[in-house]
């Protein structure tokens, strides 16, 4: 069978993994094209082999492909080689299965999942063809739709969408999907303007051309309309629906029933390797934990577990479907799943072995977690980690991070005498309130693991201690108690790794520790973006029309494009990052509704400010508001609400 | 037990590398319960080979890779549960047993059938029937190599063990191996410059046909006849 690809052989032969751009992976869905209802491409704005390991867009593609006469198809970022070529030969992007432009689909459907894939957002519909503004799209192009965590803050990329979906896909889709076909229906030709209208009246579903934004400006006294503190100038004024039949308020799209509902029991499996080249099982959603400056903790709320029987019937089907040696489980906190040890066990006794390997996610060290470590990983290969994410107590409390230094010492010491001589430790630098103290308690923190090693008896030890500690910078971001936090200036956290780093070199076992950290360039312009509002629109084109794409590939980041950008377009770190934002302040998110509320984030604030740590969803609720879903963890009997 | 498999390569399955196909079968191994054995140690792996790897661009009839099994079913029925397993562009041709002293195909192969066609068969000038004739019938073909060690001169001719025009290209049996692998762009890169012309780099359109391992008697002997049916 010989399929016509868009890209003729020399292009492909000529290129890097020329499978990124051919589709017909075993278990892709081909569907007649032409006799479809609605041909709905799925994007994932990145390279293939990070877009192929994502579960969500698998989950998704999955479900539009049960539907009758829906065809899914997946288009990802072609790589700079190949957009390059694109480009002088201006050969329009297509769809890897069906091998059709963009611009023949009804619906492109972006997923958002960092934000440094922006610039990329821009390429996929600028080699597509399709116009890069919302305003400026015809009834001939496709319904641009956004999806995934960036639209928890979608306002800087809001101008280049006409819809954004907020919250989990499973729920809302078909009957947005069937609305479409209905309008274009009845209106072909004319259905745009009526369709967005529509959509708008539909829960999770915000249509970006709908709402009016208006600013102080920057003196803040002046106008017709004053603000009334000097801290709001600049700030946004009014944040309005332009008609009264759009909502003001979009609260999230959630699943409640985790077991019955969408999941892919035959996900695609690239022919080169992805990043995940695996089974993933998502065991459960959420997070109990409630870390203040977690974006995926506070907005996926409440936490909603699947059930054990739902997991063990889907691992089977999913390496028998796959063919994959790998499996592994997926959630934010694996360790607070009630069901791990047996899962977990499961997953050991039954599949390990004979080809198939069990990849275990990040637990929390215990006894439970070192034992099956033991069983699954070469101890003399692998490492434990842990992720402290500050140095002190003190920071921790801030940061709400419910693991002690005891924890973490006892932990270590348990892994070193099963045989562990590898730690990997992850912080992060430039959390509110750090002092120098809590700078160097990183590496404080990393010797007292060393030294506990060496406490050992010698003829017990397994050689040398490795001690790896990394850190980040901490970036805020909208819906956590942080989001009204001062971000440092790039200056800032370097001369905060430079502090590190010197305490690193002073310590009794420096021999035996590392530190690295990350580029401070690329999280200051990740602060811009994700707390950003509709004023960063033209400098993200702007830095994409000199040349910016794939700016989360370290090769292919120009910090100096930004630059440029940024100061034609008046757009200054110090505005969007490095102050702090007063609770009067209309933030760019504030009409979107994650079920957490903005007086729980506010307590969180200023309790975090003390110092105070507060409980977990399963010691005690807090009372966050993710409740009004009625469902998950909120409503376990042992969790009362106050 | 040791089992030989042919299959045959197809349309956009070309773009994909050796390295990527082997972890195809792997996959599809496992995805078809093929009772197929595994290394001992830490990290087992199937005990799976291939004959020769398949350049980058390149279709085929004839690609083998053996395999050890701890059982199996009859010879058709597992081509069949095979090609269920496999994508459209993959198709198993023959699962043969093979003797337990079988070498793998990878230590005994030494020649491959290869058709050439022309990408662009418009851009052609010479008449490959009378101009190919010429081209073969010298007693040497010559060619220059540049090595590590140096500048070498190799003679093709006695590695080109059989040709002949078809009618809509070439035809070629070419040594093919570890020790003296000839490929076929070497030797058509070679007959473009006897005719005074230069070998573009995506001119051909390259199709495998069959690999041989040599018998007793030096006879050539296609890799799938060396095994058996099982019935
Ligand atoms: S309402 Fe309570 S239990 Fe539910 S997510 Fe919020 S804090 Fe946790």
């Amino acid at each position: 069978m010989v399929r016509k690809l868009a890209l003729p052989d020399e292009i492909l032969l000529k290129v890097e993994k020329p499978a990124r751009y051919i589709g017909g992976e075993v278990n892709a869905v081909n569907k007649n094209f032409d006799e479809m209802d609605i041909n709905f491409c799925m994007c994932f704005p990145d390279v293939y082999e990070i877009g192929m390991s994502h579960l969500g867009i698998q989950i998704l593609y999955d479900m539009f492909n049960k539907w009758d006469k829906v065809y899914c198809d997946r288009v990802y970022s072609p790589w700079p080689d190949l957009d390059k070529i694109m480009r002088d030969r201006d050969i329009p992007l297509f769809a890897v299965e069906s091998q059709r432009p963009l611009k023949d689909f009804d619906f492109l459907g972006i997923t958002l999942q960092y934000e440094m894939c922006y610039t990329n957002i821009l390429q996929i519909l600028d080699l597509g063809k399709i116009p890069l503004y919302t305003a400026e799209r015809t009834e001939d192009d496709p319904v641009i739709i956004g999806g995934g965590p960036c639209t928890y803050n979608p306002e800087p990329i809001a101008d280049f969408f006409d819809l954004f979906y907020i919250g989990e896909g499973e729920t809302q889709y078909k009957n947005l999907l069937d609305l479409y076909k209905k309008i274009k229906d009845e209106n072909p030709g004319a259905w745009r303007e009526k369709f967005l209208h529509a959509a708008a009246q539909i829960p999770g579903i915000y249509v970006p051309s709908l709402y009016e934004v208006e600013y102080y400006d920057k003196a803040g006294v002046e106008g017709d309309n004053p603000a009334p503190m000097p801290e709001l100038a600049g700030t946004i004024s009014s944040f309005k629906p332009k008609f009264d039949f759009v909502p003001a308020t979009i609260r999230k799209e959630i699943v409640l029933d985790m077991d019955n509902t969408y999941y892919p029991e035959k996900p695609v499996v690239p022919f080169i390797r992805a990043t995940q080249d695996r089974v993933v099982l998502e065991i459960q959603r959420g997070c109990i934990r409630g870390c203040r400056f977690c974006q995926a903790g506070m907005v996926y709320r409440p936490v909603r577990e699947r059930s054990l029987e739902f997991l063990k019937d889907k691992a089977l089907k999913l390496l028998k479907n796959t063919g994959h040696e790998d499996i592994t489980l997926s959630s934010l906190s694996s360790s607070d799943y009630s069901h791990l040890e047996e899962i977990v066990n499961y997953l050991v006794e039954n599949i390990h072995g004979k080809g198939i390997n069990v990849s275990l996610p990040s637990l929390r060290i215990d006894a439970f977690s070192l034992d099956v470590m033991s069983k699954v990983q070469d101890i003399k290969k692998s490492s434990v980690t842990f992720a402290p994410e500050a140095g002190t107590q003190r920071m921790r409390n801030v940061i709400n991070k419910g693991l002690t230094e005891e924890d973490i010492i006892h932990g270590a010491d348990q892994a070193f005498h099963a045989g562990w001589n590898r730690v990997k430790l992850y912080f992060m630098l430039g959390q509110p309130t750090e002092t120098n103290e809590d700078v160097e308690g990183i590496a404080i923190l990393a010797d007292k693991i060393a030294r506990k090693y060496y406490e050992i008896p010698k003829a017990e030890r397994n050689g040398k201690v490795q001690i790896v500690a990394s850190s980040s910078f901490f970036v805020p971001k909208p819906f956590t108690p942080f989001q009204w936090a001062r971000m440092n200036s790039k200056e800032e956290f370097l001369e905060k790794a430079k502090i590190c780093r010197r305490k690193f070199g002073e310590m009794l076992n420096s021999k035996s520790l590392k530190y690295n950290w990350h580029e401070s360039d690329v999280s200051v312009l990740e602060g811009v973006l994700a707390r950003g509002d509709r004023r960063i629109a033209p400098a993200l084109v702007e830095a994409y029309r000199k040349g910016s794409i794939f700016d989360a590939w370290s090769d292919y980041f120009v910090f100096d494009n930004w630059l440029e950008a940024f100061a034609k377009y008046d757009i200054t770190f110090e505005y969007y990052n490095e102050r702090e934002r007063v609770f009067e302040e209309l933030l760019p998110w504030d009409f979107l509704d994650c079920g957490v509320n903005k007086r729980f984030l506010q307590l969180e604030w200023n309790r975090a400010k003390e110092a105070r740590v507060t409980a977990n969803c399963r010691q005690g609720c807090s009372g966050c508001g993710a409740l009004v879903f009625g469902g998950g963890v909120c409503f376990e009997g042992k969790n009362k609400v106050r | 037990m040791k089992v030989r498999i042919k299959f045959g390569k197809y349309g956009e399955l070309k773009f994909i590398g050796h390295l990527d196909i082997m972890r195809y079968f792997q996959k599809m191994m496992r995805r078809a319960d093929i009772d197929i054995k595994y290394s001992t140690g830490y990290s087992p792996h199937q005990i799976m080979s291939f004959a020769q790897p398949l350049g980058l661009g390149i279709t085929s009839d004839g690609e083998y890779m053996d395999i050890e099994v701890d059982s199996t079913k009859p010879s058709k029925e597992m081509i069949d549960l095979l090609n269920t397993y496999n994508v459209d562009n993959i198709r198993i041709y023959s699962y043969r047993e093979l003797p337990d002293n079988a070498k793998t195909g990878m230590a005994i192969i030494a020649a491959a059938d290869y058709e050439v066609r022309f990408r662009y068969p418009e851009k052609i000038s010479f008449d490959l029937k009378s101009d190919w004739p010429r081209f073969m019938e010298r007693e040497h073909i010559n060619v220059t190599k540049t090595t590590k060690s140096g500048e070498s001169e190799v003679d093709l001719k006695p590695l080109i063990f059989d040709s002949h025009v078809m009618e809509d290209g070439l035809f070629l049996k070419l040594s093919c191996g570890s020790v003296v692998n000839l490929k076929p762009e070497v030797v058509l890169g070679e007959f473009y410059k006897f005719m005074g012309e230069e070998l573009g780099e995506f001119d051909l359109l390259l199709h495998r046909k069959e690999l041989y391992a040599r018998g007793d008697d030096g006879e050539l002997i296609a890799l799938e006849d060396m095994g058996r049916d099982i019935e």
